[in-house]
Formats: structure tokens, C-alpha cells, sequence
């Protein structure tokens, strides 16, 4: 069977409250049937208001939004057959686990026996079998979490919508239903579309990755190459730890540029930059950079410790390199450890490939 | 092996609980102080009263301590013939007493409540025994029996009888349209004069439309209270405790303007041409004014125990509900109608209670027809002086409204109430 790549697509979608402001500006994506897409962003940056929209709870102010090639924007929530995981998990609490994940068969008009088999299997996949009784206030967070998606999966959706859901749990449970919702996700094969503000939790879990700022996306791709290639400072910022230098190119040329910093010059990969004389931010990932690098690397410099701050796998280290006391080394805990000090002064060096150069902040 | 548990003591090696207990103490003590005037008030002003409101309303020791001679002597007598001498002997010496302290009207109304016609024959006797007409040394029995024929009748002998007792129901017997017989058994009174059970039955139905009324006006108010966003629904709110801030009697007067038959509502009527001039409706002094103006004014109670539930429902249930394939209807009345609930149990109760006592607007507008038992209990505190019917009706509507709540407690359970 091929999956339809364009099962999910909003087309040229804006949407304003106020008339004013426009919250999601000329939204184009596309979804594929089975693909888990996250929609990651500082809040307010509408990615939440594009989930309701897709769930029917938002109408778009322009533009249509397409389920499986047909329009559904001007059909009503409940018609729409999208499984829905909420930020609170809306379970409802005058019901038990069994009724909670009856109501969506029961609304369809599903057989007894057949509800008693889908609720026993939903159940089963989130495994809270002998919960059925329970009432949602007896159960904690961790296990609400999971009724609330075995509920959203339990009529076999095509698309199921999930809403910060990990948002209330804490660090350790966060990341042990990060990898259920995953393994469930690969078993069942079911298009999810995750909202969340969570970096780590998006590069875990997701096939690819939205990055939304300001209603728009900003980079639309898999979680490595979001990581690896950001396409501009935005995402660079956003995901993961990043080291700066704000310059002017100076000299330009296929896979390689010049760029000018306060009282320095370093070689970097342009990104954004296209001509010689543009301002631009230069990205590094604090890992790529090396403490006294055994190989030959294009950039090589000298900086100073300010701070090393113990963190159990890594050490990071602030050095004041290049005019800047913000730039930061993650230095991994391995046996071969160094010995770092305040105020002593290290050789870094870095490959031009890595430090990309895009757009100025 | 539980109940063998090893006693935990302290580092000062006093056990555990005793020490705790020495601890608590303090608070506890703290605690009650900050009650103590509270539940002297109440005990002042509620336990107090209505200790004294029952007592009255079955107290009967008036004409016992008027005829204490008389009731001795009639314990001998089995009720069924006229009594024997010592009884008369017994009675004309009370009658005696009274006559001396001129108590002897008060004896006549109290014997006349109990059967008509003493009145006057108390009234005859009396003036036999100013007189001194009696004649102390022959029969007694036979000088009263002449003084009226009524004297010679049994049943009026009974009647003296049936007052002996220093307690009686017989005013919450009245109270249900019912009173003792000749022969002390509870009779009701004929079918025409039943107006206290016709008052009861108004009152609960006139409560339970009114109630009925609130609802089905606050649920979409307080709904809508609990949803819009802030700067409405505070406009909203104020709208509605608008009512609260002004007095009970202006709003009661401001509905006879609106309803009464020259009113503004009746003009507006006859404007659009709904009615003609000369067929007014009748829109007060009737159960249509004290609906419209009871409803109006109790709505408050039913909207805010409603709009401090709805308060606390997330949106997100709804939209659950919607995206998990219910309609909006089936997502309202699966998930947000029972979520609801406490809110209903907890405005209805309220707005009943208080429909089922309300007096100033039903004494206002309600005329003949919309009057309630508060009314009546008004009418008997005021009118008649009869302090201890108005007590025993008060009672009996005090023990309503419990047996209300007991029921109530059984269907929603109390628990599942929340006032705010």
C-alpha cells in the first residue's frame, strides 16, 4: 500500500482572532499518511492554534486545510474522525477508564462485544489492562496520560493530534512515555501530529520536525539534519546549544567564506550568505568544537576559562575566545579527562564546515 | 499481631499519642474560642427560638393550671355519661378561683376553641356565681345543670375532658386540616373548609415551578457567565446580582407596576395589538405574578452555585467530547450535563427552600390565589394572635424543608452538592 505523502496538507493557510494580528501566516505542509510530525515552537507561535485548526476547534481565516484530498475545513469536529491527546488529558472524570474509552465507540454506535474488545486492546497497548473500573481521579498522571491516548486511539483514527501531552509529568516519566507513545506509534502506524515546545522531546520522538516562529515554519525537516544543518539562526537558537559570532563576510567562495568579527577574522560554511559585504550569525555547536585538536582544523584559536561547570557526563567550559566571554565547550567525561582550570588558556580549533553562517540576528 | 503494636515514645519517654494529644490540645482550644461567639449567636437566635416556637405550639398548660381540681377529679370519670358530683363540685371550685382573679373570659375562648357554645355558657355560670347563687351546701351538679341545658350535655363535659393533658397536637392537627372528635379520635374537617391543605399544596407547587423556572433561565445564564471571556461575563455578572443590591420590596413593587392591569407590560400588550384594551389579562393577584415575581428574584440563587461548578469545567472536556465523534448535543449531555450536577442540586435546593417560606412577594402580588403558608403563618402572628398555630405551621414547615433536604440526600447525596 503507499502512503499518500500529502495525507495532512494545509494549504496557503492564515488564520487571524483579532483581525490584526495574523497568528498563522500562509501555513503550507504537508503531512504523509503514517509520518509522526512534531510542530515544535516558543509558545505563541501558533503551532497550537494550527492543531486546533486540523481538529476542527479553529476555522482557518484563508485557506483550506485538506484530510486525505478532501476539504474538511468547513466540517464540524466531531465529523472529522481525528483522535484527539490533550495538554490536561480532558479525561472525563465522571466516567470510568472503560467509559472513557467506550464514549468515542458508543457515539458510533459500536457493538457491546466489539467495545469490549477494542477497549480490552487499546488498554492492553498502553498496558492498563484491570484499570477498566477505575475512576480517572484514582489514577496518576502517568496513567491518565496513557488513557487519555488509549482513548484517542481507541476508534482507529486516521490522524490523532497530540497537544503538549507530557507537558504536566515529570522529567523521568516525560521521557518513558516519550518512547511509549513512540513504540505505539511504530505499531500501529497512525499519522500523529505532536505539538510541543520540548526540543528533546521532538528530536526523540519525531519522523520530522516543524520548527514555527512567529506563525510561520521555519525549518521543516528530520530531527538530525534539523539538529546538524539549521537553515537560520532561529532554529539554530531553538534546537540544541549553539555558539555565535555576529560578522560581515568578507570574502566568499563555492563552500567556504570569510567572515569578519570585531577584531578577528574566522572561515565558516556559507548557509544564507550569498555576496561579500552581508552581515550574518555565525553557528556552532558547542561539541564540534575541539580542545587542542589533534588533526588539522581551518579554524584554530586561543581562549581563556572563565567557568567550568560540572554537569556528571559532560563539563561544560565558558571561554572568552574572540571578543566573546558566552562561548561554550561541552567537554565529555571520559577517562582521558583534562584538567581544566579558571583562567587558563586553551587551544580550540573547529572545521569551517561546522560553523555555519546564516542570517544576521 | 496489630493491635500488639509496640508504643512509640518520645525522647522524654512519654508515649507518643499522649504527647500529641497534649499538642493539639492548644489548637483545639484555639479553634473553639474562635467559634464560641458564632455558636453562642446561633444558639441564641436559632436553637433557642425554636425550642421556644415548639413548646408553644403544643403547649396546653393554661387551662390545666385554670382547672387543676376539676382534671384530678376527672380521671375517675370513664368519659362516657355525664360526670358524677365530685367532678361539678371540683369544677365550680376552680370557677370560683377564676371568677375571683377574673379570669373566667380567658377560660370561656379556651374552651370555645376546643367546642363552640362555651363562650357563652361560661359566661351565664359566671354571672350564677357572682351572684352567689350557688348553693355551696346542696348538689352542685344539680345548680349548674340549670344554669344552661348545655351544661347537661356530655358531649361539652368531654370537650373539658380532652384539654386536660398539658400538651396537645391538636394545633398541628389544625395545622393539616384535622382535629380531635367528641371521642378523641382525629377526624378532618369537612371537605370546604380544608384551606390549610390547599395552602401546602400551593406552597410545594408554586416552589417547585418556581424552581423549575430558575433553571431552565440560570443554566444557559451561568453557562454563558462561565464561558465568555472576562470583560462580559463581568457585565454579566453584575447584571445579574443587580437584583441583590436593590431591596426585596422595591423589586416586589416594581413587578405590581410592570403586572398589575394599567401596567406596562399589559400596555405593551395592547400596543402590538396582542390583547385588546378593554381584555386586559389579569397578571397580578393571581399565581402568574407570584411566579413571574419570585422566579425574577430567586434567580440569583440558582445562577451562582451553577456558575462556580461551571467554573471549574475545562473547555478542553468538551472539545474532547466533540473530537472523540459526539455531537456538540451528546458531548453536552454526556459530559458537561453531569459534571454539572452538584451546581443543579445545589440551586435547586437552595431556590426551593427558600420559595417554599417566601412571604413578601407572594403577600403582594399574589392575592387570593397566589398566596402561600407563609402567608397564612403571617396572618395567625398578626391577625388572629393564635402564636401558637402560626408556631406549630412554622414547625411543620421547618420539618418540610428537612424531610426535603433528607430526600434530596438520598437522590444527589449531599457530598455532591456545592453551594459555591
Amino acid at each position: 500500500m503507499s502512503k499518500n505523502p500529502e495525507f495532512v496538507k494545509f494549504d496557503k493557510v492564515d488564520k487571524s482572532y483579532d483581525g490584526k494580528v495574523l497568528v498563522v501566516k500562509d501555513l503550507q505542509l504537508d503531512i504523509a499518511e503514517g509520518e509522526f510530525i512534531t510542530m515544535l515552537g516558543p509558545s505563541g507561535s501558533g503551532k497550537t492554534t494550527c492543531l486546533m485548526m486540523l481538529a476542527g476547534f479553529e476555522t482557518p481565516t484563508h485557506g483550506e486545510i485538506l484530510l486525505d484530498g478532501n476539504i474538511i475545513s468547513n466540517i464540524p469536529p466531531h465529523k472529522r474522525g481525528i483522535g484527539m491527546v490533550f495538554q490536561n488529558y480532558a479525561l472525563f472524570p465522571h466516567m470510568t477508564v472503560y467509559e472513557n474509552l467506550a464514549f468515542p465507540l458508543r457515539v458510533r454506535k459500536v457493538e457491546k462485544d466489539e467495545i469490549d474488545k477494542k477497549v480490552d486492546k487499546a488498554l492492553s497497548m498502553v498496558s492498563l489492562n484491570g484499570f477498566e473500573t477505575r475512576m480517572p481521579a484514582q489514577l496518576s498522571g502517568g496513567q491518565q496520560q496513557r488513557v487519555a491516548v488509549a482513548r484517542a486511539l481507541v476508534f482507529d483514527p486516521a490522524v490523532v493530534l497530540m497537544d503538549e501531552p507530557l507537558g504536566a509529568l515529570d522529567k523521568n516519566l516525560r521521557e518513558s512515555m516519550q518512547y511509549e507513545i513512540k513504540h505505539i506509534h511504530e505499531s500501529i502506524g497512525v499519522t500523529v501530529v505532536y505539538v510541543t515546545h520540548d526540543q528533546s522531546e521532538a528530536l526523540t520522538m519525531s519522523n520530522r520536525i516543524a520548527v514555527f516562529n512567529d506563525g510561520k515554519v521555519q525549518q521543516l525537516s528530520d530531527p538530525a539534519e534539523l539538529y546538524e544543518k539549521p537553515v537560520n539562526s532561529f532554529v539554530a537558537e531553538f534546537i540544541g546549544e549553539n555558539n555565535t559570532f555576529n560578522g560581515e563576510v568578507v570574502d566568499i567562495n563555492q563552500d567556504k567564506c570569510k567572515v569578519k568579527l570585531a577584531n578577528s577574522e574566522i572561515l565558516a560554511n556559507p548557509i544564507s550568505v550569498k555576496s561579500k559585504g552581508e552581515k550574518t550569525t555565525v553557528s556552532l555547536r558547542p561539541e564540534r568544537a575541539l580542545i587542542n585538536p589533534t588533526d588539522k582544523m581551518d579554524n584554530m584559536f586561543t581562549g581563556k576559562i572563565e567557568e567550568v561547570i560540572y554537569h556528571g557526563d559532560h563539563t561544560r567550559v565558558r571561554l572568552n575566545l574572540l571578543g566573546s566571554s558566552e562561548f561554550i565547550l561541552k567537554v565529555p567525561n571520559s577517562t582521558s579527562n583534562l584538567e581544566l582550570k579558571v583562567s587558563q588558556d586553551i587551544n580550540i580549533g573547529w572545521n569551517s564546515t561546522d560553523a555555519r553562517a546564516l542570517d544576521p540576528k | 499481631m496489630s493491635s500488639e503494636t509496640k508504643q512509640i515514645l518520645t525522647t522524654d519517654g512519654i508515649p507518643l499519642e499522649v504527647s500529641l494529644k497534649k499538642a493539639e490540645k492548644k489548637n483545639k482550644i484555639k479553634a473553639f474560642l474562635l467559634v464560641a461567639p458564632l455558636l453562642l449567636f446561633l444558639i441564641i437566635t436559632y436553637v433557642f427560638p425554636i425550642g421556644e416556637m415548639f413548646s408553644r405550639s403544643i403547649d396546653d398548660k393554661m387551662i390545666t393550671n385554670m382547672l387543676p381540681k376539676t382534671f384530678k377529679e376527672m380521671e375517675k370519670w370513664d368519659g362516657q355519661e355525664l360526670p358524677p358530683e365530685e367532678v361539678f363540685t371540683a369544677f365550680y371550685y376552680d370557677f370560683k378561683v377564676l371568677v375571683d382573679k377574673q379570669e373566667h373570659g380567658k377560660l370561656g375562648q379556651r374552651l370555645n376553641k376546643e367546642k363552640n357554645g362555651f363562650n357563652s355558657i361560661t359566661k351565664k355560670l359566671f354571672r350564677q356565681v357572682k351572684r352567689k347563687k350557688i348553693d355551696e351546701s346542696t348538689s352542685i351538679k344539680e345548680q349548674i345543670m340549670k344554669v344552661h341545658k348545655r351544661w347537661r350535655n356530655v358531649e361539652y363535659w368531654q370537650a373539658i375532658k380532652r384539654t386536660a393533658p398539658p400538651y396537645t397536637m391538636s394545633k398541628y392537627l389544625k395545622g393539616m386540616d384535622m382535629y380531635y372528635a367528641a371521642d378523641g379520635s382525629i377526624t378532618q374537617v369537612e371537605e370546604d373548609r380544608r384551606i390549610h391543605r390547599i395552602l401546602w399544596l400551593r406552597t410545594l407547587e408554586i416552589a417547585f415551578f418556581v424552581t423549575l423556572f430558575c433553571f431552565l433561565m440560570g443554566y444557559p445564564i451561568a453557562h454563558l457567565l462561565a464561558t465568555l471571556p472576562m470583560k462580559y461575563s463581568n457585565l454579566l455578572m453584575i447584571c445579574v446580582l443587580l437584583p441583590f443590591w436593590t431591596s426585596l420590596l422595591v423589586r416586589t413593587a416594581s413587578w405590581m407596576i410592570l403586572l398589575q392591569q394599567q401596567g406596562v407590560v399589559n400596555d405593551f400588550f395592547v400596543m402590538i395589538g396582542l390583547v385588546a384594551d378593554d381584555s386586559r389579562p389579569e397578571m397580578m393577584y393571581n399565581k402568574v405574578g407570584t411566579y413571574v415575581a419570585m422566579t425574577q428574584i430567586l434567580l440569583p440563587f440558582m445562577v451562582l452555585p451553577l456558575y462556580s461548578v461551571m467554573k471549574t469545567i475545562s473547555p478542553s472536556l468538551m472539545r474532547a467530547g466533540k473530537s472523540l465523534g459526539g455531537t456538540p448535543f451528546v458531548a453536552f449531555w454526556k459530559v458537561y450535563f453531569p459534571l454539572t450536577i452538584p451546581g443543579i442540586g445545589a440551586g435547586c435546593l437552595l431556590v426551593f427552600i427558600l420559595a417554599i417560606g417566601y412571604y413578601i412577594t407572594p403577600a403582594l402580588v399574589g392575592g387570593a390565589s397566589g398566596t402561600l403558608i407563609s402567608n397564612q403563618i403571617a396572618f395567625h402572628m398578626k391577625q388572629t394572635l393564635d402564636w401558637s398555630f402560626a408556631s406549630a405551621m412554622g414547625l411543620m414547615l421547618l420539618s418540610g424543608v428537612l424531610v426535603i433536604y433528607w430526600i434530596y440526600n438520598k437522590l444527589v447525596g449531599v457530598d455532591n452538592i456545592k453551594l459555591g
